[in-house]
Formats: C-alpha cells, structure tokens, sequence
C-alpha cells in the first residue's frame, strides 16, 4: 500500500470512528440542544470520513485494477479488521461522561483544525479540497467544544473535577498526534508546527477553564502513548468494530 | 370583560378558523388539553429516538448510518419545537420533562416495541412516520396557532423520512433471501402497533369529542387510521410484501380498504405500561435526564459568572 492511500485511510478511519462515538450520545445527550449539537458533529465526521474513503476507495482501484474485489468506501470502512485501521488511539476510548467526551473533542477539533489548514494547500488536489471543505465545520466544531471545556471547567466544583478527571485520562493520548507515522513522513505536514499551535491553543483554553496545565512538553517527559496510527489499537477498538461492521459480516455482499 | 363574553370570542374564532394565540384568553381546559396533547407530541418525538437509536451504532453501509443519524436528529428538533410550544402555554420545559419521567404524561405506544432487525428501521419510517403525518397533516390545520405552524415544519421532514424508510424496505425487497425475509418479517410486527398509533375507536375515545369541537383535533381516530389503511394497502404492492391482515380487502361500495380489528388487548396493555420495551425507554429518559443534571447546573453556573463579571466590568 502506498503512502498516500494510507494517508488518505488514516484520515478517514480519524473520523469515522469518532463519528461512530460521538453518534453513541444521540438519544442520551445531557440536554436536548446539546444532543442535536453532539449530533451534529457526529454527521460532520461520518461526511468527512465518507470522502476520505471515497477517494481512497479511487486510488486503491487504480493502482490495483486487476482486484477480484475492487475497494468501496464500504469495503474499506465494513471489512478491515482492527489492525488494519490507522486512527488514533484518542478516538476510540470510550466517550466516559459529557466532560470526557468534551475534552476529547476539543483535542481532536484543535489538532483537525490546524491540519487541515496544512493540507488545504496540499499538492494532492483531492486532499486539498476535502480538508478546505472540512474547515468551516471544524471550526465549529472547535469552538462548540472549548467552550464546553471552558463551561465545565469553570462551572462547579463537580464539573471542575470531572473535568480534572478527564484531562488525566486523555491527556496521555494526545501526544500520538505529533508522532508521525512512516506514511506520514511523506506527506507534506509541518508536525511540529502543528504541535507548538496545538500546545499553545490548548494551553489558553485550559487556563481559561481553570484547569491544572499539564506538564511542558519536552520530549520524554511524559509518558504518551501510541499505536493507533500503526494498527496497535486499545482493547476498545476490537467491540467498536464488532458493533459498526455487524451488518456487513454478518451478510456479506449484499445491497442495503 | 365577562367570562362569558370571553368564551363567546373564543368560540366565534375557533368557528370561523382564527387560530388561537398564546396571549389570547382561553378556557382553562383548553389550555389544559393543549398541553397534554402537544406535550405528549413532544415526549413521543424524544423517546421515538430510542428505537431507531438502537441501530446507529449498526446501520449497514455508511451512506444508511448518515442518513439515519440525520433522522434521529431531525425527531430531537421536533421535540424542541414541541417543548417551545408547550411552553407558550405557561409551562415550563423542566415540568413537562418531569411528568414524562414520573409516568404522569405518556407518549406514543408505538415506540414501546423493539426494533430487532435493520428491516424494523425501514418499517418505523415507512409505517410509524407514515402514521404520524397522517396525523400530523391534520394538525396543520389545528386551533392553537404555535402548535399548528410547528407542525407545518415537522410534516415536511416527516414525508421526507417516511420515503426513506420505504426506500430501506425497497432495497430489501429487491436483495437475498435474507434481506426479503427480514423486510416481511419487521412488516409483520410493525403493522398492528402502527394501526395502534391512532388510539382507540371513536366511540371510546375519551378526549377525542371536546378536541373535535375545539378544533385542536380535525379528523377522528378512525378516518385518519382508515386514510392510512388506504395508503398502506397501496405502497405495499410496490413492496412486492404483504400486510398481516387476512381481512384486509379493497371495498368498491366504500371506496376504502376493509381491515381486520386491532387487538385492543394489547393496546391497552401497552398503554398501561406492559409493553416489550416500556421500562427501557422510560429507564433510558430518566438515566439521561439524571446524569446531565452535573452539565446543566454547570453551564448555568457559568453562564450566572459570566453575568456577574460582565457586570463587574
Ligand atoms: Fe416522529
Ligand atoms: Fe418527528
Ligand atoms: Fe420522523
């Protein structure tokens, strides 16, 4: 497989599964305006992860169009297994409660947000077009969420903590992010220009929301983990799947 | 002005079709009924999100899941414009919301069956959505002006899914044998509850007559079950599928199809909260409602802050 279809895969299987977390709210959200919002964001992703695939689905037929099977974005969301998806480890933790679920966003929304100005000027047109396209909702989709992480932070003592709870469990996922993968290096992707804004971005939201910084960055002086990008998932990613692609094992081949 | 002459406005423009609005005096048991009707209108809307719920998370292809999230979405807007229009009846959000969860307000039946299948979500949006614009058509028409133009907003998304659920049907109906089964199958559990939704025969119908004169309901429970049963009847040819109605039989003298009579047993059961699903879905209502208690007292302690320190300022 070649970079760029990895690429183009890494970045569908990003949003797609927090699509598929997100979307787990609709129905249960904390209030009704909130579950349309969390809804909202959860349709912004599955259309972004739908052209990634798309144009993935393109270049795996071109570059093979011998295949018995050619790719779909169906195929390439419904019939890889769990070590063949590329997403960040980030993603696919469970959603936890509403401030969990906040901060998650909030982390993934700033780091999408900054790259997708990168790849918007990408060589390759298609990714150029799509991260362009994606810009404006996830913007929105940034500003919705660090104003939840700002709210709850400086809401109750119960939000606060919970908040202070929620940055202890995710912070440690972050730093996957700005760790390229070996299909990454390719790409023509500042990572760690991304990761100073990044830094600094959270680091103004986070004081705003009166939150304990996490420690300064150095390299090596916390602990990150990492994997997703390379197919090492958490135990989580295996049900996750299990869920999403039920339909499709369970009846292959046919037209839905 | 006396009461009397009060009510004899209030007649006269409910008789010559000028809708009632909020600030306009009304008989307090208009009021009342109102809001028991729009606030049962706006719970079905919410709990109605449970059951088709139950398969984002699985929908078959990503295009399905899109549009199926899209729709679960659109029924959490109708229940906010519902809640806003039982709101300009002078009660509050929250104290609907409670009476929804102490068991006091009901919502459709419909929604206290399980969706078991994929095929059950083709058939919710064929027939449950299908029923309730028939209802709902209705309602465009009704007395209380907030809750008629909210209905005017609703029907258009409610035609909308109702043609997606019939087009899930249609790819079923076309694909394996499986698929065909399936499709046949969530037919067969979804038609009786559906004919269900339009509540009992007229004649047992506790509320309907005073409703009728008021003008909040236009259209008995049985013409607007019968107008179903016509439209129904049709689209299932183009199906190729059947109804479970063995009676259910074109009638040329009355130019409507006949049908077989609901089982009002069950009916009643599932009314009284014997239903396959009752507890789960009010369980499910309640578990939400308590645990984003923490969230809302949060954002409205933050936004009491950001009060104070503009003021400050
Ligand atoms: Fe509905
Ligand atoms: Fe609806
Ligand atoms: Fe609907």
């Amino acid at each position: 497989m070649n970079s760029l279809i990895a690429y183009t895969l890494h970045l569908a299987d990003n949003a797609l599964i927090l699509s598929q977390r997100n979307s787990e709210w609709c129905g249960h959200g904390p209030v009704l305006e909130q579950d349309i919002a969390i809804t909202n964001i959860s349709l912004d992703l599955i259309g972004q992860a739908r052209n990634f695939y798309q144009y993935a689905e393109s270049l795996i037929n071109h570059s093979d169009g011998t295949a018995a099977n050619p790719a779909s974005e169906d195929s390439l969301a419904y019939l890889r297994t769990e070590r063949e998806f590329k997403n960040l480890l980030l993603v696919e933790l469970p959603n936890g409660d509403w401030a969990q679920t906040v901060l998650r966003q909030f982390f993934f929304s700033q780091y999408q947000y900054l790259l997708f100005q990168q790849l918007q000027f990408s060589k390759d047109e298609q990714i150029a077009a799509i991260a362009a396209k994606s810009i404006k909702e996830v913007s929105y989709h940034l500003r919705w969420s660090s104003e939840w992480v700002i709210r709850l932070g400086d809401g109750t003592r119960e939000s606060h903590d919970r908040m202070e709870k929620a940055m202890n469990e995710l912070w440690a996922y972050t730093g996957e992010m700005f760790e390229p993968a070996g299909y990454e290096k390719e790409m023509p992707v500042e990572s760690e220009e991304i990761k100073k804004e990044w830094d600094e971005k959270v680091r103004q939201v986070l004081e705003e929301a009166t939150l304990t910084l996490p420690p300064a960055s150095e390299k090596g002086s916390v602990f990150m983990h990492t994997g997703g990008k390379n197919g090492i998932h958490t135990e989580y990613m295996g049900h996750l799947l299990a869920e999403l692609q039920y339909m499709q094992r369970a009846y292959p081949g046919c037209e839905w | 002005m006396a009461v009397q002459d009060l009510e004899k406005i209030f007649q006269q423009k409910i008789e010559q079709e000028i809708k009632i609005e909020p600030k306009d005096w009304m008989p307090e048991a208009y009021r009342k009924a109102n809001i028991r009707q729009i606030s049962q209108h706006a719970h079905s809307e919410i709990v109605g999100m449970l059951p088709e719920g139950n398969w984002i998370s699985r929908a078959p292809t990503l295009k399905r899941k899109q549009i199926l999230l899209a729709k679960v979405q659109d029924e959490a807007g109708h229940g906010l414009y519902l809640y806003s229009a039982t709101e300009t009846l002078g009660i509050t959000r929250e104290e609907t919301i409670n009476d929804l969860h102490s068991g006091k307000a009901k919502y459709s039946s419909i929604f206290n069956y399980p969706t078991l299948t994929w095929a059950d979500i083709g058939a919710i949006g064929w027939l449950v959505d299908g029923a309730a614009i028939v209802n709902q058509v209705m309602l465009t028409r009704t007395s209380y002006g907030p809750y008629a133009r909210a209905m005017v907003r609703i029907c258009k998304e409610e035609s909308f899914h109702q043609r997606q659920g019939f087009e899930i049907l249609l790819t079923l109906s076309k694909g394996s044998k499986e698929q065909k089964e399936m499709c046949q199958d969530a037919i067969n559990r979804w038609w009786w509850p559906s004919l269900m939704m339009f509540g009992p025969h007229d004649k047992d119908s506790p509320h309907s007559e005073q409703s009728m004169k008021w003008k909040i309901k236009r259209k008995s429970n049985d013409e607007l079950r019968q107008s179903f049963v016509d439209m129904i009847a049709e689209q299932v040819k183009v199906l190729g599928m059947r109804l479970p109605d063995d009676h259910l039989k074109w009638n040329e003298e009355r130019k409507h199809y006949d049908f077989g009579e609901i089982d009002w047993k069950e009916f009643w059961n599932v009314v009284k909260g014997n239903g396959p699903c009752n507890k789960q879905r009010l369980d499910a209502r309640r578990k939400a409602w308590e645990e984003g208690k923490w969230v809302r007292e949060a954002a409205a302690a933050y936004a009491e802050k950001r009060k104070a320190r503009q003021k400050a300022a």
